[in-house]
């Protein structure tokens, strides 16, 4: 950003915290961006003529008389079909060492979609995962996360889904990415072959945290470019959405406001879902779909991250490792879709429903039989049943390692049903039991 | 001479004003951003500097930017044409928008004025009326619109002339009262009303007396709904709530339906956008579109238009409440209003309440749903608002303040449970933390035990009792071990299952299963608690749990058939068949 003859200069500080600097100034409107001392900075409080800006890079070392030069504008994205293939970091700066994007500038942050002029989400996108679209289906236009433990492999998982996803644009947005996972989404998509239709913004833990903030809106700014503007099917991947929320409660910290639950601003609700409410699918064809990761604390989703974020996304992928078989596999039980209705039984075969539905239950069957064992028990020879259907059901079915089609999937279910049980065990409709039941 | 002002301060969507005249809490002003003016609502004065919050974005906001107030509080047009409309928080009308995004100040009027109506007069010239009273009527639709004396109108008027029948603009003049000194006021089809003020105009609120049916076999059965009455979904994330909240609306025994999509997801409001229109009212025949208004102020949309949203829903609720409608409100969800409280109430720098929360979130709760209610018009006819909010309990823990609170304010409470949800036996209404109060009225229990069964009450409690033993029973089995229970428990334990799989659960997504009326409800009740009277033995355990699921079996295909069909009728049989064989 260079400095042009109108801006307004000030070089008197008035307070300095390790994310914010106030000081007197005249004119300056809210969200405004500024520097101070050449670092990128953003109006976050106006009181009378004292203004607050948070300072994306932190502020260590910036002194009292530091240069603020204002620029009477919220940040922006110059947009053009030329970010396609190319990396950039938060503030939409080159990483690829490739020439600045030219094109029409767009303010992050923009306006919402008009509920009214939404439409209905209705197209599958298959992942070949069973535990995702055999359970918990995706739809294009939805917004999900994946829960996962810090040494689960949600990293991957996400971008094998994304890479086997029918879609036109894929934009990482990634937050608090470690170098290695920086490093392997780059070598993923260059091995796929597929670089030219990803766009990647990338703030890596070796940069500040605040940096972040940035991250989804520059992403969803590019996305909602190519969805609104050239009618594309657009995915977005945010990784790590828990470093991201981080970010805010440093900032609302030090600002002095009262924390809430987990120490996170009040407001984290309303700051997520103003991202996440991104994903939309448009009346001319385009539509964003936001796949997340939001890492969890050994599992705790109540903490006020995963909560307020399992309130927000149209539901939840759970990555968990199943001690009976040793693989990552999408849990069942936590897991859902919420768009999963309008696809399946309509996209995918009649038996979808009742077969995903049964097929967790003796899951949860097989859960209470397990609790029996343990506490010394005997088990019924249905409940031993269970237990063997457990583990060929996770197997080749929850593990995120199953790469079939839908049909493929269904087909399983029906196999294991038929090898395990008795069709009157299944509680399912008589006259699809009549046709796909495989057992004697 | 209007008061005005200059903005002194802004953290996010809270604009400090310096004001040089009188101004009023709540009244609503503009803040003029060039050619933009955003609308905004003062929450706080203090000296000569009101604290306003603004529903729109505050970007680009500068200190010096001029303020306009307007001597009015947020209000709500109300008039013919609300229902089938789809609004925002604000009541501006979403489908006459323009563009794909919504533009910050772009206000849209919530009635088509010129829009004409056929009128027939109800009151003549020399009729005595007070606020409320019906002057004429219109249809929209299929449901008679009442043209009331508006409410502000104090004290009595005499009716002067009423318009003939025929058709007249909504802003015209169909009416002319006189008031008590001898001025006349014209009355229109369109009034205005203050949303965070109750609208009355009735004579009396009796206790709720009756029964509102909703299809869902856990609500009506086990704990019923009062129409007029209250109630609450707390639930967490996933476990089913928004998909109950819609099947109420879609099968809610009401003429009007109110939702109020309050901070929650975009997408679910598409869905009824989407649905609605297509879906049919099984007692009316008629488009469920054309009975419903939808107020959306989805989590991306200004945060502090939240609670007006509510509130909007609730007096549009009210008004059709006075022409002697039954209305439904639904609101998902209310946590979302509380959060949006607390925001502002931590950006004015107030001392919080717990997970602070403002300490005065309760009272405005309780508030809010003392304005729901069945009401005895002026007339001598009924109307009612029954209430439903949802609630979205942080970390789904149920002591938080949000859900205590509506707890004491609320009569029915349908808890809806992770661990069922996760087992996915939906609607995860847990039956036994669930409540409806309204089962314990006299009126109520006498109106169901008239018009469904005459033991009603008594078999809905004899129902809710083997759940309860079902319970004790599985606690025992889970502790001492199949063989280590007397039989007696292995029976119990089946029979809750049986209440379970066939009365509590239910398929929202299946055609027939999704909604049962009163009469099949009964029907399978008396089917369930017959087969738990039976006096079955067995052998050991596992006869007896291959026995009930063997008719759990029969008695779902059953719910999945349409009622008294001939398929219904042989899986009856084979029903009859099960219990008498084995007797």
């Amino acid at each position: 950003m260079t400095t042009k003859a109108f801006q307004r200069i000030y070089t008197q500080l008035e307070a300095i915290t390790k994310a914010t600097v106030a000081l007197k100034a005249q004119g300056v409107s809210n969200d405004e961006l500024a520097t101070v001392d050449g670092r990128l900075a953003q109006v976050v409080k106006i009181k009378g003529d004292l203004v607050t800006l948070q300072v994306f890079s932190g502020t260590e070392g910036i002194p009292t008389d530091s240069e603020v030069i204002f620029f009477g504008e919220a940040p922006s994205l110059h947009v053009s079909e030329d970010l396609a293939g190319r990396f950039f970091n938060a503030y939409g700066d080159p990483i690829d060492n490739g020439p600045k994007v030219d094109g029409e500038k767009r303010f992050i942050g923009g306006p919402s979609v008009n509920p009214y002029r939404r439409k209905q989400p209705s197209q599958l996108i298959p992942t070949g995962i069973a535990g995702i679209d055999l359970n918990n289906t995706l739809v294009s236009g939805q917004k999900i996360p994946f829960f996962a433990n810090a040494d689960q492999p949600y990293n991957q998982v996400m971008a094998n889904v994304a890479l086997r996803a029918d879609v036109d644009k894929i934009i990482l947005g990634g937050m608090g990415l470690s170098n290695d996972d920086y490093l392997y989404f780059k070598q993923m998509f260059e091995n796929a072959g597929a670089l030219n239709k990803i766009i990647s913004f990338v703030n890596t833990t070796e940069q500040p945290p605040v940096e972040r903030l940035l991250i989804p809106d520059m992403a969803l700014t590019a996305a909602e470019y190519f969805a609104v503007d050239k009618n594309e099917k657009v995915l977005v991947l945010l990784t790590d959405m828990t470093l991201y929320a981080d970010a805010l409660s440093i900032v609302s910290n030090r600002m002095d406001q009262i924390p809430s639950k987990d120490s996170m601003p009040g407001s984290l609700y309303s700051d997520l879902a103003k991202i996440y409410e991104k994903a939309v699918q448009l009346p001319d064809g385009g539509s964003i779909t936001i796949i997340a990761v939001t890492t969890l604390n050994d599992g705790d989703i109540t903490h006020a991250i995963p909560d307020n974020t399992g309130y927000i996304t149209e539901g939840q992928l759970f990555l968990r490792t199943d001690t009976d078989t040793g693989k990552v596999i999408i849990d069942p039980f936590r897991s859902l879709s919420r768009l999963k209705q309008l696809v399946i039984g309509k996209q995918t075969r009649e038996d979808h429903g009742q077969v995903m539905n049964t097929g967790v239950r003796l899951f949860a069957d097989a859960a209470n039989a397990k609790t029996k064992l343990e506490n010394g028990f005997d088990l019924s020879d249905y409940d031993l049943r269970c237990l063997d259907y457990a583990k060929d059901y996770s197997n080749k079915l929850l593990a995120i390692d199953v790469n079939i089609t839908i049909d493929q999937m269904l087909d399983t279910a029906w196999d294991l049903f038929g090898k395990y049980f008795k069709p009157e065990e299944l509680s399912i409709k008589q006259n699809l039991v009549d046709k796909y039941w495989k057992g004697n | 001479m209007s008061t005005t002002g200059k903005v002194t301060g802004i953290i996010a969507n809270l604009v400090t004003v310096e004001v040089n005249g009188p101004v009023a809490q709540n009244e609503i002003c503009y803040i003029k951003l060039g050619d933009t003016k955003l609308m905004a609502e003062v929450i706080k004065v203090n000296g000569k500097f009101a604290s306003v919050q603004v529903y729109e974005s505050t970007r680009g906001v500068k200190k010096g930017n001029d303020v306009e107030f307007m001597g009015f509080m947020l209000e709500a047009t109300l008039g013919p044409g609300l229902l089938s409309s789809n609004y925002d928080g604000l009541q501006n009308n979403l489908s006459t928008m323009t563009g794909v995004f919504l533009q910050r100040g772009e206000y849209t009027a919530p009635i088509d004025m010129d829009k004409e109506w056929e009128f027939s007069p109800i009151a003549k010239p020399g009729d005595k009326v007070v606020a409320a009273d019906w002057l004429g009527e219109i249809k929209e639709g299929w449901l008679p619109h009442k043209i009331m004396v508006p409410f502000s109108f104090k004290g009595e008027y005499t009716v002067k002339s009423v318009n003939p029948q025929g058709s007249y603009k909504a802003s015209d003049t169909v009416a002319v009262v006189t008031d008590e000194n001898g001025e006349d006021h014209n009355v229109t089809m369109v009034q205005k009303w203050p949303v965070k003020v109750a609208i009355g105009g009735y004579k009396e609120k009796p206790r709720p007396y009756r029964i509102m049916e909703t299809g869902v076999r856990c609500i009506d059965t086990l704990n019923p709904m009062a129409e007029g009455g209250t109630g609450f979904i707390p639930g967490p994330f996933g476990c089913g709530k928004t998909v109950l909240q819609h099947a109420i609306a879609k099968q809610g025994e009401a003429d009007v339906i109110i939702m109020a999509a309050c901070g929650e997801r975009a997408n679910e409001v598409v869905e009824i956008f989407a649905e609605f229109p297509e879906l049919v009212d099984a007692r009316t025949g008629r488009k469920l579109s054309e009975r419903t208004t939808i107020i959306c102020n989805t989590s991306n949309m200004p945060v502090a238009a939240r609670e007006a949203s509510v509130y909007t829903a609730m007096t549009i609720g009210e008004y059709y409440r006075a022409m002697g409608l039954k209305v439904l409100l639904l609101a998902d969800s209310t946590s979302r209003w509380a959060q949006a409280l607390r925001e502002m109430s931590n950006r004015m720098e107030e001392l919080p309440g717990a997970d602070a929360f403002p300490v005065d979130l309760p009272a405005i709760i309780s508030n809010f749903y003392a304005r729901a209610g069945i009401v005895k018009l002026n007339n001598g006819s009924t109307g009612s608002v029954t209430f439903i909010g949802t609630v979205s309990p942080a970390g789904g823990n149920l002591k938080e303040p949000v859900t205590e609170s509506t707890k004491k304010a609320a009569r029915c409470f349908y808890a809806l449970n992770q661990s069922r949800a996760d087992r996915k036996r939906y609607p995860a209404v847990d039956p036994i933390d669930s409540y409806s109060k309204y089962l314990e009225y006299p009126e109520i229990a006498e109106y169901l035990n008239a018009k469904v069964d005459p033991q009603w009450v008594e078999k809905v409690n004899k129902a809710k009792n083997y759940i309860i033993r079902g319970k004790e029973a599985y606690e025992q089995i889970n502790i001492l071990g199949d063989d280590g229970v007397p039989m007696e428990y292995h029976s119990r334990y089946w029979k809750s299952e049986l209440i379970d799989f066939i009365i509590l659960q239910q398929d929202a997504f299946d055609s027939i299963d999704c909604s049962t009326p009163m009469d099949r409800q009964e029907f399978m009740l008396n089917k369930v608690l017959e087969v738990c009277e039976a006096p079955v033995k067995f052998e050991d355990f596992e006869e007896c749990a291959n026995f009930y699921k063997g008719i759990i079996n029969v008695m779902r295909q059953m719910n999945y058939s349409v009622y008294k069909s001939a398929e219904f009728e042989k899986y009856l049989e084979q029903l009859n068949k099960t219990i008498n064989h084995d007797n």
